[in-house]
């Protein structure tokens, strides 16, 4: 794992259609937002956010049908997002506000809507993915249950049932692993023996490692593993090398200013900014600005309610 | 003579895969020629080989598997081989099936129940044992039913499947050779009935007797030894006792269980799980608090020891609850006063 956290800088990253631009840099500020309001005592309870991973969601989007489920997890406001595009509904749900996508029970990190779903409890979400791949292979053939990973997650046994049963079932199911090489503080070299790759292997289970953050770059590499998990009904590894820019949560980054500057350098935001930018310049303004009024807009709602014909 | 409790519970099972194509059943060592470790599975597979499942070792893997069949709006019913191994789901069911059904802030039914042979009494040892059931009682979302011989399984099953609330089923091992009782009949002293609107909790009384000394309320698992002990306290102490067996042990059945509590004014609550946090101890202080002003003695509680249970059975004897327990517990409740 040492050797491609030191890899050369990456090159420059391709030139993105603007749809993908804004959907970024709409996480981008939805994320930096959110800890800003964190900062002022705006937020209770507690956020994870997905700065530098921002990408990965994006990457898949195109990728992914209505009628695919997704599992999400404690990090996953840009998967919410890439899927739904609905910023005020997921920021409601932080804050607890009318129009929260869940009533503001869930919060951050617990969202269902459609065929998406995100629960806090590491792995958990691998077999019940597993169980939704095996009605979708018997009643809706071509489709898939994708799962977002950490690396962290893979300390977890949930995780392997899951990935037997996929194999030996021969499940849609497609598990996508942010690499981020942090597991909240815990480096991912002291809590991961071997390698993910190897560890998928052992269940004879395909396995891609990317290393690029560049959405174009990833997304080409993933085309040809979704339609595979689609037309063999057979499940999928793919590791995502990234890197977290931003603390597990909300203040708590523990790691040294030459880590934080590793991860910060391979921060695509950054280097799409020097790349191209004219297009960035305004994407970025506009998208930055969209976010400020969608935080002035849920800001100003009165607080969400739980009807008791909800309630269970 | 009526089916044996095994059989009962495989035409449950052979029933409800007939009526619903969307259910699934899953769990270890399910399919033909085995048929499950206590044959309760037999012959499901044979006729439906897609949706019965021989699953890997992994409890918290295929009880995950049902949840997200029950999450895409199919139904599944787990089997765990021993219930001491459902500790190995119990982040599925605590953190996810239970609470799915409410954390996204609307209801979501999920159509989930996981089928525990459960208790101790064949000499199977301190993790093959155990009635681990008091630890799934207060769950949020989460419903807990035991096996009766009173209770039909094919019914109590699809009932707790069209509550879209997840379940577990406890189910306990010396029931399964025994006979269901048929026809409102126990023996020639003792009838039952099912009482309230959804049947639920069976009344066993002496024929037409309204009051009793002494009511009598034990999970399925003991309805057999509580009738044997109310029908001993009849003829040798003179004891008229009432055995009530809830199918549903969580949420409590309050309404249906308090009523016949307080005509008799004592009531005794016996369970084989281990001392310290029982049901009964919940049915307990339901009671004090509903009922206080109607009780005559305050409730007893009968369960087995605070202790691992051992193998031998002159050692497991000494653990588990026993008949002559729940008889002392009987009479010196009813002379306490």
């Amino acid at each position: 794992m040492t050797a491609t956290r030191t890899e050369a800088a990456p090159i420059a990253p391709t030139r993105l259609a603007d749809a993908d631009l804004d959907l970024l840099l709409l996480i981008r500020h939805f994320e930096l937002a959110l800890l800003d309001m964190f900062g002022r005592g705006e937020l209770h309870g507690t956020t994870h956010t997905c700065l530098g991973q921002e990408y990965v969601p994006v990457a898949l989007r195109p990728l992914l049908d209505d009628g695919d489920f997704v599992f999400s997890n404690h990090r996953g406001h840009g998967h919410y997002l890439a899927r739904f595009d609905d910023p005020h509904g997921l920021l409601a749900e932080v804050m607890g506000r009318e129009g929260a996508v869940c009533h503001g029970v869930g919060g951050s990190q617990h969202i269902l809507r459609d065929r998406y779903l995100s629960t806090g409890v590491q792995g958990e979400s691998a077999p019940v993915a597993a169980g939704v791949a095996l009605h979708l292979k018997r009643t809706e053939p071509g489709r898939l249950a994708l799962v977002y990973l950490g690396d962290g997650t893979w300390g977890e046994g949930a995780v392997y049932e899951a990935l037997n049963m996929a194999a030996l079932w021969g499940l849609p199911l497609l598990l996508v692993v942010e690499n981020n090489g942090i597991a909240q503080s815990t480096p991912t070299d002291a809590q991961l023996a071997g390698s993910i790759g190897g560890r998928a292997r052992a269940f004879g289970v395909d396995h891609l490692r990317v290393t690029s953050t560049d959405t174009e770059v990833v997304r080409a590499a993933l085309t040809p593993v979704l339609r595979r998990v689609r037309e063999r009904s057979t499940p999928y590894v793919v590791e995502l090398l990234t890197h977290r820019v931003g603390p597990h949560s909300k203040g708590d980054d523990s790691r040294r200013p030459e880590e934080i500057a590793h991860a910060r350098a391979h921060d695509w935001y950054a280097r799409y900014a020097q790349a191209y930018p004219e297009q960035f310049g305004a994407h970025d303004e506009r998208q930055r600005a969209y976010v400020a009024q969608v935080v002035a807009d849920v800001a100003g709602r009165p607080a969400s309610r739980w009807a008791e014909a909800d309630r269970g | 003579m009526a089916e044996r409790v095994v059989e009962n519970l495989n035409q449950a099972l052979h029933a409800l895969l007939a009526d619903d194509p969307a259910l699934t059943v899953l769990g270890e060592d399910l399919v033909d020629p085995y048929g499950g470790a206590f044959k309760v599975t037999r012959g499901l597979s044979a006729r439906w080989p897609e949706r019965v499942l021989s699953t890997p070792l992994s409890e918290g893997g295929i009880v995950g598997v049902a949840g997200g069949l029950a999450l895409a709006g199919q139904s599944a019913i787990v089997e765990i081989m021993f219930s001491d191994f459902v500790a190995l789901a119990f982040d599925q069911l605590l953190n996810f099936a239970s609470k799915s059904t409410a954390m996204y802030g609307r209801r979501v039914p999920m159509r989930l129940v996981v089928r525990c042979p459960t208790g101790g009494n064949r000499g199977y040892g301190p993790t093959h044992s155990q009635s681990p059931l008091k630890h799934f009682i207060g769950i949020p979302g989460l419903s807990v039913h035991e096996v009766s011989p009173f209770h039909d399984n094919r019914t109590v099953l699809a009932g707790m499947l069209a509550t879209g609330r997840p379940g577990l089923l406890f189910e306990d091992k010396v029931l399964y050779t025994t006979r269901m009782y048929a026809d409102g009949v126990v023996d020639e002293l003792f009838r039952y009935d099912l009482i309230g609107p959804d049947a639920d909790v069976a009344r066993i009384r002496v024929d037409e007797e309204e009051q009793a000394d002494c009511v009598l309320v034990v999970p399925g698992g003991l309805a057999a030894r509580a009738v044997s002990v109310a029908r001993e306290l009849l003829l040798r102490d003179d004891i008229v006792c009432q055995v009530l067996v809830p199918s549903r042990l969580w949420p409590l059945d309050s309404d249906n269980l308090l009523p016949p509590i307080a005509r008799a004014g004592r009531v005794v609550v016996a369970e084989e799980s281990t001392a310290g946090g029982t049901w009964g101890a919940e049915l307990a202080q339901v009671v004090h608090r509903r009922l206080w002003g109607s009780l005559r003695a305050p409730v007893r509680l009968v369960h087995s020891a605070d202790s691992v249970i051992p193998t031998a059975a002159h050692l497991e004897r000494t653990v588990l609850v026993q008949d002559t327990d729940i008889h002392q517990a009987v009479k010196e409740v009813v002379s306490g006063d």
